[in-house]
């Protein structure tokens, strides 16, 4: 049956990139437990633009988990408390009655806040620009049977596929590594035979490239698949650091 | 205007071969001379601009979210559709092409269905190619499953997130093109106006949704791919930035929009749980494979579903289709479920709801097998609604799901502006009055990897264009109107938020527009809607400024083109006096209740022509022709 809570939540309210920004506190009250957190802050913004004042900025669009466009820190972990949940998904049957609730930006130099909770995350489309593709163009592929992979291939891939760009991993790291983005696009490809052609070039301009972007390095502290809403596994940077080494030793490629 | 569908001549087989090889063609040096813009970068956009690209063109590609892997195709679960026949089950092109017009209730036409299940093949090679992770059997092979409204195995897909991986593949290969430089991508920014000069289209008015600049681009060939409308009803499975802006400036420029009120109703979505809800849940019809679908026999049977014995289940759709059973299509299914809630029924707190169960499969295929088909759908079914679906049976309700209408287009998939092309969910070319299951992700990438690269060739080829830049009238009185509705929505200042007129939209839409029709219904709901819309425009409250990341605004913009496009669903729907797939007018029905056809006054497209602000809109009607199939009632028994 449904129930509802009283909330304090506090949060981060920027006006731009240039501006400084600053944690706002508001009231939410009678927040109906099968709320989601993103229906929450609707009903906050609801109130904010009825009293005249300007509504928390705040990307997202699927609201069921999958296209990766939302996502905040809440109470210092990315996407919230829930294990392998994104923010959308995090309903607020989670959380007490009369709880404070502090919500920021992903924090990264390599993501920009553009407004309150929104930021700027093209720098993942420009490591997956750098190489995350098998070069076939349109037409002239051979039948799709033609080439068998083993199912624990395709599932092994299927889980590094299953990764939805939103960021968190970089929000989670201290170093604000891209590592686990990374990684799970050069597993998913390297784990086909059509992947293959490619796989040494690609784990090369792909890490170099997210060492321009000003992207941290990896030093194994595992937050990133602590907090990764869809469980990538930290295997896929094993797998991305054999990809890259190969490529380094055994492959024309620099 | 006569409309001109430019069907190619020939046998229905061999039209495409045919028109494919009459088409002008570009010659490879000449296609760097000129530039696409793309509008959209779903299944369609994606896979059009990165195809476009690859052949030589230079493409701008632009998108309302961050990034354009995030476009709404990302949320499609179930599967795709191919006539690839690996399962051995006899199925062919002929059947895929028979299906799609059976189940789209007669009103498609047949040269473009057919040409759609002729290269269903050619994607799953292409997206194979591309590393799509679609799932495999033992031998390493691809893996099939069935869909409603067919009886044979033919949907490939990639565990529940079938969507997410062809979008993820059109996507890298869009990257790649951006990183050659030939595709230069424009994300954040929302197209608000087509600028045609001379009758053909010439460009693009958008807003940065950043900074609130109005930016104008120029193109010798405009392509949208901006997806459906469905949010016309504010609770819906699409995206929250769906919307049917795109296509309605265009209309009003002069495309032409085709069947609006031919709307999908999904059987299988997460009921509706309170009035703040923002979205609905759609759980994968695939779910139907092996969830069998029943509510309690007697009326207000409030008791636990696990208490209510065998005897007292009515598994409705089993028992009133043995052949398709659970499988029926979705018009079938979800006026099903609408009619046992009707009849007090209905299950959950709100009556509004049925039952699709697992307990039967689970016993059968065992837990593991179960999970493997659907875990991810089971875990998003479970943190929505905190209950466990391999324990207690899910509860589903219908929802506004997809919308067949869309802007008309000939078999080349251009609209009636000159250059402007539309493709995936924007056209309403393939469906006719009723989508299929895992047909809208093939026909999306049908229509950007395999037709409109060729289509658009024949185009430029043989049109002259000349050279424009984007100091022409043409671009300045478009860049000067949008401003100043930009303006005006700021403001009016009023007293209610754009979302809540949005919701009642919603409500006058879903009440009177939605899984059943009236007469009397539509025409009050038409003064309810010009209502509405009068209040809007006086007592709308857009905060913020202008120059600056305002969704309210971007949400405003979409809201007031909602407001005037529901009203054009309400006149379509009024004057198609038949019912078809999803358009049920209770008016015409047959004794089992089965949306009655009218071939001999209604077998055409309606295509709407906008003739100013306020003013009715005019009907023209392509005629529909069918050589090939019989017309048929539909029948699923
Ligand atoms: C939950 C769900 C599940 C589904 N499952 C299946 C399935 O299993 N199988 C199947 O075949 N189909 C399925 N469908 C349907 C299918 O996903 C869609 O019909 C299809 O993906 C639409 O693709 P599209 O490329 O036409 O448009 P979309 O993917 O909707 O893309 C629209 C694009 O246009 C852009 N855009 C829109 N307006 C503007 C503007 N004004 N300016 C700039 N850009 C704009 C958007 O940013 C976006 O990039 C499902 C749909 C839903 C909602
Ligand atoms: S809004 Fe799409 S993942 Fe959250």
């Amino acid at each position: 049956m449904t129930k509802t809570i009283n909330l304090t939540l506090k949060v981060w309210r920027q006006k731009g990139q240039k501006k400084k920004g600053r944690l706002e506190t508001y009231k939410a009250v009678d927040i109906s437990t099968d709320m989601s957190f993103l229906e929450m802050i609707d009903v906050i913004n609801e109130q904010l633009t009825l009293e005249g004042k300007e509504p928390i900025a705040f990307d997202h669009d699927c609201r069921e988990g999958i296209c990766g466009m939302c996502g905040a820190v809440v109470n210092g972990r990315p996407h919230g408390p829930e294990k392998g949940t994104t923010l959308c998904q995090l309903h607020m049957r989670h959380f007490s009655n009369n709880d404070t609730i502090v919500i920021e930006p992903w924090r990264s130099r390599a993501f920009p806040v553009i407004k309150d909770l929104a930021v700027e995350r093209s720098a993942l489309d420009r490591m997956i620009q750098a190489g995350g593709f098998i070069s076939v163009n349109t037409g002239g592929a051979q039948d799709a049977n033609a080439i068998p992979v083993s199912q624990e291939a395709a599932e092994l891939a299927m889980d590094a596929a299953a990764c939805i760009g939103c960021g968190a991993c970089v929000a989670a790291c201290p170093n604000a590594s891209a590592m686990l983005f990374l990684s799970a696009k050069v597993s998913q490809l390297a784990l086909f035979p059509q992947g293959k052609p490619e796989a040494a070039k690609r784990a090369i301009s792909m890490v170099r490239e997210m060492d321009m972007l000003g992207f941290g390095n990896c030093t194994n502290e595992t937050e990133c698949e602590a907090e990764c809403p869809k469980e990538i596994s930290i295997t896929n940077i094993a797998r991305l650091n054999r990809e890259f080494y190969k490529a380094g030793f055994f492959s024309a490629e620099k | 205007m006569q409309l001109d569908a430019k069907i190619p001549g020939g046998p229905l087989a061999q039209k495409w071969d045919r028109h494919r090889f009459e088409l002008k063609l570009v010659n490879p040096a000449n296609k760097r001379k000129f530039e696409i813009i793309v509008v959209g970068t779903g299944l369609a956009g994606g896979s059009a601009s990165a195809s476009l690209a690859e052949l030589g063109y230079n493409v701008k590609t632009f998108c309302i979210q961050d990034s354009p892997r995030r476009a709404h195709s990302i949320a499609a679960q179930g599967g795709i559709n191919a006539a690839k026949n690996y399962t051995n089950e006899g199925d062919s092109i002929w059947r895929l092409f028979y299906d799609t017009v059976k189940g789209g209730d007669f009103r498609s036409r047949e040269a473009n269905v057919y040409r759609l299940a002729q290269v269903s093949n050619n994607i799953i090679d292409q997206c194979v190619a591309q590393g799509v992770p679609f799932a495999r059997d033992y031998g390493g092979l691809l893996a099939n499953r069935s869909f409603g409204g067919s009886q044979v195995q033919r949907t490939f897909y990639a565990r529940g997130q079938t969507g997410q991986q062809l979008l993820l593949g059109a996507y890298s290969a869009l990257m790649r093109q951006v990183g050659t430089g030939k595709v230069k991508m424009f994300p954040r920014r929302e197209m608000l106006d087509v600028v045609a000069i001379n009758g053909k289209a010439r460009g693009i008015v958008a807003r940065n949704l950043i900074t609130g600049e109005i930016e104008t681009h120029t193109g010798d060939a405009v392509v949208l791919c901006t997806g459906g409308y469905g949010n016309v009803y504010f609770l819906s499975t699409n995206a929250m930035a769906s919307n049917v802006t795109a296509a309605f400036r265009a209309y009003k420029k002069g495309a032409y929009f085709a069947n609006p009120c031919f709307t999908q109703i999904h059987p299988t979505c997460i009921p509706v749980h309170g009035d703040y809800q923002s979205k609905l849940t759609l759980m994968s019809e695939s779910l139907r494979n092996d969830g069998r679908v029943w509510v309690p026999k007697n009326t207000g049977d409030k008791r636990r579903p696990q208490r209510i014995p065998e005897p007292e289940r009515d598994y409705y759709l089993e028992n009133k289709y043995p052949s398709f059973g659970n499988l029926v299509p979705r018009d079938v299914a979800s006026r099903n479920a609408k009619e046992q809630c009707d009849m007090d029924k209905g299950v959950g707190e709100t009556g509004l709801a049925v039952y699709l169960d697992f307990e039967d499969a689970i016993k059968r295929d065992g837990k593991e097998v179960i999970e493997k088909k659907y875990g991810n759908l089971f875990q998003m079914y479970e943190k929505i609604t905190a209950e466990n679906p391999y324990e207690t049976p899910m509860m589903i309700y219908p929802a506004i799901h997809y919308t067949m209408g869309g802007l008309w287009v000939d078999y080349n998939l251009m609209s009636t502006i000159d250059g402007l092309f539309v493709l995936g969910e924007a056209n309403f070319s393939d469906h006719g009055a009723n989508r299929l299951g895992a047909s809208a992700l093939m026909q999306g990438l049908a229509d950007g990897y395999f037709v409109l690269p060729y289509t658009i060739g024949g185009y430029l080829a043989g049109t002259p264009l000349e050279e424009i830049t984007t100091g022409h009238s043409a671009f300045k009185e478009s860049v000067t109107s949008v401003n100043d509705s930009v303006e005006k929505l700021l403001s009016i200042n009023g007293k209610r938020t754009v979302d809540d007129f949005h919701k009642q939209l919603g409500h006058i839409m879903w009440d009177y527009c939605g899984m059943a029709r009236n007469d009397e219904g539509l025409k009050k709901a038409k003064g309810m809607i010009q209502q509405l819309r009068a209040e809007f425009q006086e007592n709308v409250l857009v905060p913020g400024s202008k120059k600056d990341f305002n969704q309210s605004l971007e949400r405003a913009g979409r809201v007031a083109d909602f407001l005037e496009f529901g009203e054009l669903m309400i006149i379509d729907a009024l004057s198609r006096q038949e019912s078809c797939g999803g358009h049920f007018n209770e008016a015409y029905q047959t004794a089992e209740n089965e949306a009655l056809r009218d071939d001999e006054n209604f077998c055409h497209v309606s295509a709407w022509e906008f003739t100013g602000k306020d003013k009715e809109p005019v009907l023209n009607k392509e005629e529909l022709k069918f050589d090939n199939v019989e017309l048929t009632q539909r029948s699923y028994k």
